[in-house]
């Protein structure tokens, strides 16, 4: 049987309208945080999301047909300033802190393999 | 005189400028209250000795000279260890910053400086601020000068214990989703979150750009007005800087509470709420009404979902704040084969549990296939709290509720319950998604003889109700017990 968009629509009223099972590809979200974390942590961390999940799932329970939504609390558009050269932070202050640091840059291991 | 380190600003204040207290005698009050106390309380992870009495001597001299540069002139102030302080060690409890001497100094800081303010240390917090008890701090959990069995609260746990037990006049706090007013409950002192902008978040290390709000921790309401006013204003170092007219915080303070209107939020004082703490409540809403108020029971049904989407929009935020922390610029770094080895490997060491674990949770929430589901939808529901709000003070001036639902819990009561530790922002999260300001106060203890806050929460811009609001319930409380170890015998 096809349903109209519009009988769709009315069915979704008062039901959550996007539940979206939460399986979670720890391995995954873990390579794209950067964090290189051993199988046991990998597994108890899932698991923990998982409930934790469960409760923040409860969102989707809320009917938000046409809700707008909200990233910023202060209804403002972009702050400029003038385009002016300032005074920034003192390179060598900087760099003291740095855990590695070669002529002026940050050092890190290679990026790229040669050739 | 009593000791000068169970002084409010204001009666500090006084002292400096009748001759009776020198800065640096109020300091070295402070600090023996702090060599007191800190092995039982250890609200502190850096003490300034030198800066702070250079700070203290300099003070001093300007009012010799006749120079008064307003009430925090001399004033012995810590700050939350997640606020840059240049040449000064900064690690919001984190591993991974420790050793860090910022190269800068975070606009609070600056403007604490200029106030004449004597910048006493750093205190604990939950690692990143991400914590309702500072168990999270890579550093030692901070403990509840009421009891030493129990938390402060958190995050900013040590600011809150430091205030109550005389190691600080005063503190600044970084308040999420409560991190100022639920430990302020705990602690016994008075914690004000307010209006997101208001304060710059220029130096503050970021947790949830969208949440995130400097407040200040101190013992009286008149105290914390002081330093909202010493901190406050247009700083275009911040992009989200409030660029409008700053109401005057103080102009209503003195009025009382007679003919306003004090909306009660039933989601947010019925269930789960300690029955000692229900009832101190009630008290109060008691003494208001003889006071003049008209007490109206409201619902803002939303805010049951608050919480849930508070811990998709936060997490969200810190994952992608947090991706700075990759041991190239500052910090701890790891060996690695590669740059992704090195930042798995330093970021996996440096950050502890909870911090991974809000960072996977953000991830998850941004990542493909789930955007609209979790973060989109938490996003949405953050419109109709703020909706909510909006009708709510069409029926009232201003809202209230207990700040937490509970008095101080025990080291280790909630460690390995993420759930149960985030229900202790419960009342405090929904003001943060909406931006408004609040404040907790503190009005009695529970028969264990740990304090209970009250909150008040006011619309975007009206501190000077919420503080009209908040001196009355002081004045009504009239609560003055004391930390047994805020003092030289309980301490010895």
């Amino acid at each position: 049987m096809v349903c109209s968009g519009a009988l769709l629509g009315e069915i979704a009223v008062g039901v959550p309208s996007r539940l979206v099972p939460i399986d979670i590809d720890i391995a995954k979200v873990a390579r794209l945080a950067r964090l290189g974390l051993s199988e046991e942590e990998l597994a108890a961390y899932g698991s923990q999301l998982e409930s934790i999940l469960e409760h923040a799932a409860r969102v989707q329970a809320l009917p938000t047909e046409g809700v707008e939504p909200t990233a910023h609390p202060l209804p403002m558009v972009n702050a400029h300033r003038s385009d002016e050269i300032e005074p920034t932070l003192d390179r060598d202050e900087v760099l003291a802190q740095a855990p590695d640091h070669v002529d002026g840059f940050f050092k890190v291991p290679a990026f790229l393999e040669d050739e | 005189m009593s000791d000068p380190a169970d002084l409010t600003i204001v009666e500090a204040a006084a002292a400096l400028r009748s001759e009776d207290l020198t800065a640096v005698e109020l300091l070295a009050a402070v600090r023996r209250r702090a060599a007191m106390t800190e092995a039982n309380i250890h609200a502190y992870l850096t003490i300034d000795v030198e800066g702070a009495e250079a700070s203290a001597r300099a003070a001093d001299d300007a009012f010799a000279g006749g120079e008064d540069r307003g009430p925090l002139q001399g004033i012995p102030i810590a700050l939350k260890d997640n606020m840059v302080t240049r040449g000064l060690e900064t690690t919001a409890s984190s591993q991974i910053l420790a050793g860090w001497h910022p190269p800068y100094d975070a606009t609070v800081v600056t403007r604490l400086r200029d106030a004449g303010a004597v910048i006493v240390g750093k205190t604990n917090l939950d690692e990143f601020a991400m914590g309702s008890s500072t168990e999270n701090s890579a550093y030692g959990t901070s403990r509840n000068p009421w009891d030493p069995e129990r938390v402060p609260g958190g995050s900013s746990g040590g600011s809150a214990a430091a205030v109550a037990v005389g190691s600080a006049l005063a503190a600044l706090g970084s308040d999420t989703g409560g991190s100022v007013r639920q430990p302020a409950s705990l602690c016994g002192v008075v914690g004000m979150k307010p209006t997101y902008g208001l304060v710059s978040r220029y130096g503050l290390i970021a947790f949830a750009s969208s949440l995130d709000q400097i407040g200040p921790i101190t013992r009286s309401v008149a105290d914390a007005l002081a330093v909202l006013q010493g901190i406050s204003g247009h700083d275009p170092e911040d992009a989200t800087s409030y660029r409008g007219e700053l109401p005057d915080f103080g102009s209503q303070i003195d009025r009382g509470v007679e003919g306003l209107k004090i909306g009660v939020v039933s989601e947010l004082s019925g269930e789960g709420t300690e029955p000692a703490v229900a009832a101190e409540f009630r008290t109060m809403l008691q003494r208001l009404e003889g006071a003049g108020a008209e007490i109206k029971e409201l619902s803002l049904p939303s805010t049951a979902y608050a919480l849930s989407a508070y811990y998709l929009i936060a997490p969200a935020e810190c994952s992608a704040n947090l991706a700075r922390f990759d041991g190239v610029r500052f910090g701890l770094r790891l060996d690695g084969g590669t740059v992704e080895e090195m930042m798995g490997a330093t970021r996996a060491a440096g950050f502890g549990p909870e911090v991974i674990r809000r960072i996977l949770l953000g991830t998850y929430a941004l990542s493909a296939g789930y955007y609209d589901a979790f973060y989109g939808q938490a996003q949405k529901v953050r419109t109709l709290v703020i909706d909510d709000f909006k009708q709510a003070y069409e029926q009232a001036d201003v809202l209230v509720t207990p700040t937490s639902p509970t008095t101080a819990f025990k080291v280790g009561e909630r460690t390995d319950d993420p759930l149960a530790m985030y229900l202790s922002d419960l009342c405090t999260i929904p003001s943060n998604l909406s931006g408004d300001p609040g404040i907790s106060v503190p009005t009695g203890v529970d028969d264990a003889g740990l304090p209970i806050g009250f909150q008040v929460l006011a619309p975007a811009l009206a501190e000077p109700l919420m503080f009209r609001v908040a001196q009355a319930v002081e004045d009504l409380a009239g609560f003055d017990a004391r930390p047994t170890l805020a003092s030289s015998e309980g301490a010895a």
